[in-house]
């Protein structure tokens, strides 16, 4: 099952340039239509459930306008040592 | 037993370095200038160079958006003026940022004598096949046929002759320690560039010499394209004839892993 | 320190690398390459930076470079090079970053020739690079006068945040002449507010000459010239010969000063009441000397070896209120003491005016004896 991510985009630096709608491997990517950030710009955002985390969207932004998370996993402690 | 991973927190995996300064650029939406400003303040960040860094550039605002001391230059002069702060200063790290004209027109003599002499200085090379910040007029890199503002009929070899592949020549020079061409158009280019940008900044901390990255860039505005379309125009026309590659390498450099 | 048989150009050099001289970027020229010699010599020996640079372009702005360290940098150039250079030295004065240079004048203009000319004046003092700037200006007469006004030039530089030219020409460069040169200072880069070296501890600072922002750049004209009211009022340098009781003056800095002080002693010895006043700052001009002459005085003789252009500053201050003559010489030409001389008599016998312009009457009697 592919990690889970999530990305934050700073809407004030986004220009709308859609370099990372176009190479989102999940196609999870849109520009948000329904407004615009103070340079009038529509900012990019996600539009459906499906990153994960793979930053690409981030190493094409030509703004560095994007935080991207990932799930971190970390593995339950062995069952032997719980019993105790 | 059960062992299934338990998910913890969301981790920051990427988030915007620290030497690039917290503010909106002038560049236009999908320029390139950005991604190039942006893996140079992370690699500055990683090597932790920030304090000892002294960035060069012409007019064209780089100097505003890295949180290093930078000095202004005449156009095309960056190389010389990098020089003498770098042979009163050796100890730092001195860069220059330069676009098309910049370096390839009014500035080709100080580049290549820069190389020449070895300068221990790294040099970022924005070709973007038009003079961008001037409003698109051809450069020593437009191609043949292009159309710019001061080509309006396209490039005509004739008249204008051809354009001048300065990864190359610049290699030649035996000053010139590690000079290559990549390209900003698609992740594994652009992590591509990245890398070549470490291995530049390596160059100069080890004194190896002169060292040149030139980076293929998108100019939407000037080129008449959305952002997307200039990527598929960088790779169908600009690569053919700025080929990416690594014209020299100093053998230091060579055997690094980073 | 003993005084040694030196020659002009070498000894402005090691009078700066006496005065501390981080960085020397040069390129040749006749008649100063002696002294871009005696630098690749002497600055790696010492350990300190020398590049000779692709041209006189790349000097300039190699210099430009490390003044913005808040390192003393130098650079040395002739007539067409100095040209060269006047896209540089707007922006370094414009950066307020100090630097030293020095004009070795030639003939000119164009390529002119190799033989000594003052032919620079207008822009250096009145600036030749775009925009509204003033450097300062010292012009020596002599081989020590060189070395003196050359440590001077740093001092000045830096005090102001200016450009300091020592604006010489071939006949001083090339001559030998005994002269002393002072102690060896210590390279030493003073810490200062402004200075570009790698945000150590500190916020980073940008050095730069643009300003997109017409009321800010305005702002920084202003205070430029504020500035230079300052160097105005405290930094103007002259000598004075026979003036105390003078009816006429003649007025000539640095070969051609030096050829006038003889004339002037030897009219002296005629009998005439003649003296001499020698600028020594050009920029900022002896402004307050030349008006009390002007209160006192019969008449002037500009000497020059150029087409007048001192004589145009010295016209300004005495606005017609007494006769000024121009005696010049161009292309080249050194105006020896016997035509000075002559012009003295000429000046001195009379009948003179205040009415037409100096340079015609000079220039049809020059045509007419070439």
């Amino acid at each position: 099952m592919p990690l889970k991510g999530r990305i934050d985009v700073n809407e004030s630096l986004c220009k709308g340039c859609e370099l990372c709608i176009g190479e989102c491997p999940q196609h999870v990517m849109a520009l948000a239509v329904e407004r615009l950030n103070a340079k009038g710009y529509h900012p990019a955002e996600l539009k459906e459930a499906g990153c994960t985390g793979c930053a690409i969207c981030a190493i094409v932004c030509p703004e560095a306008a994007i935080t991207v998370y990932r799930e971190v996993v970390k593995p339950r402690k062995p069952a032997q040592e719980m019993a105790v | 037993m059960d062992l299934t991973n338990e998910i913890e927190e969301m981790q920051v995996v990427y988030s915007r370095p620290k030497s690039f300064t917290d503010v909106q650029t002038h560049y236009c939406p999908g320029c390139t200038h950005g991604t190039a400003h942006r893996l140079i303040a992370e690699v500055i960040d990683e090597m932790g160079l920030r304090e000892r860094t002294i960035g060069v550039a012409s007019v064209g605002f780089a100097y505003n958006y890295f949180d290093f001391d930078w000095v202004q230059s005449p156009h095309g002069r960056a190389p010389a003026m990098a020089t003498g702060i770098k042979r009163v200063l050796p100890d730092r790290i001195v860069m220059t940022y330069q676009g098309d004209g910049d370096l390839a027109s009014i500035g080709a003599a100080e580049i290549v004598h820069a190389a020449a002499r070895g300068e221990n200085i790294t040099v970022f090379f924005i070709n973007n096949a038009n003079y961008g910040m001037t409003g698109g007029q051809m450069a020593p890199t437009t191609l043949p046929g292009q159309k710019t503002t001061s080509s309006p009929n396209g490039r005509d070899v004739e008249l204008a002759g051809y354009p001048i592949q300065t990864a190359e020549l610049l290699a030649i020079l035996q000053g010139s320690s590690y000079v290559v061409r990549r390209s900003l158009h698609d992740p594994k280019n652009i992590r591509l560039a990245k890398k070549a940008i470490r291995l530049a900044f390596e160059a100069q901390v080890r004194g190896l010499g002169f060292s040149m990255i030139e980076l293929l860039s998108i100019c939407p505005t000037n080129w008449g394209m959305t952002p997307t379309q200039s990527l598929a125009w960088l790779e169908e026309k600009m690569i053919p004839f700025y080929p990416l590659g690594d014209f020299k390498v100093s053998p230091e450099l060579a055997g690094l892993k980073i | 320190m003993t005084r040694e048989l030196m020659k002009g150009n070498e000894a402005v050099a090691e009078a700066a690398i006496r005065a501390g001289l981080q960085a020397y970027f040069g390129y040749p020229i006749t008649p100063q390459t002696e002294l871009l010699e005696w630098m690749s010599r002497r600055m790696p020996e010492l350990g300190r930076a020398f590049v000779q640079a692709e041209s006189e372009l790349g000097a300039i702005n190699m210099v430009y470079g490390a003044a913005c360290t808040g390192a003393r940098a130098m650079t040395s150039s002739s007539s067409p090079g100095i040209s060269l250079m006047m896209e540089g030295l707007s922006y370094i004065a414009a950066t307020e970053v100090p630097m030293v240079l020095v004009d070795v004048m030639r003939g000119g203009p164009g390529l002119g020739n190799i033989s000594p000319a003052q032919a620079d004046y207008n822009q250096i003092v009145h600036g030749g690079g775009h925009g509204d700037y003033h450097p300062i200006v010292l012009a020596p007469a002599s081989v020590q006068e060189s070395i003196d006004l050359t440590a001077r030039a740093f001092d000045l530089a830096e005090k102001y945040r200016a450009i300091a030219v020592l604006l010489t020409d071939g006949n001083i460069g090339q001559m030998m002449e005994p002269a002393e040169l002072p102690p060896m200072q210590p390279v030493l880069t003073k810490p200062t507010s402004w200075a570009v070296s790698g945000a150590s501890g500190r916020e980073r600072r940008i050095l730069t000459s643009i300003s997109l922002d017409p009321p800010t750049q305005e702002r920084t004209n202003i205070r430029l010239q504020k500035r230079w009211q300052d160097v105005q009022a405290s930094e103007v340098m002259y000598k004075e010969y026979y003036l105390d009781d003078a009816d006429f003056a003649v007025i000539g800095f640095g070969s051609a000063g030096r050829g006038a002080l003889s004339a002037v002693r030897t009219a002296r010895a005629e009998g005439l009441k003649v003296g001499l006043l020698r600028p020594i700052t050009l920029s900022p001009f002896p402004t307050a000397i030349v008006e009390e002459l002007t209160q006192k005085l019969q008449g002037m003789l500009v000497v020059e070896m150029n087409s007048g252009q001192m004589l145009d500053d010295v016209r300004s201050i005495v606005s017609r209120r007494i006769p000024v003559e121009f005696y010049g010489r161009m292309g080249g030409m050194t105006p020896l003491p016997e035509e000075i001389l002559a012009e003295i008599h000429r000046l001195v016998t009379g009948p003179l005016t205040v009415n037409g312009h100096p340079r015609d009457r000079w220039l049809e009697r020059l045509s007419s004896l070439n």
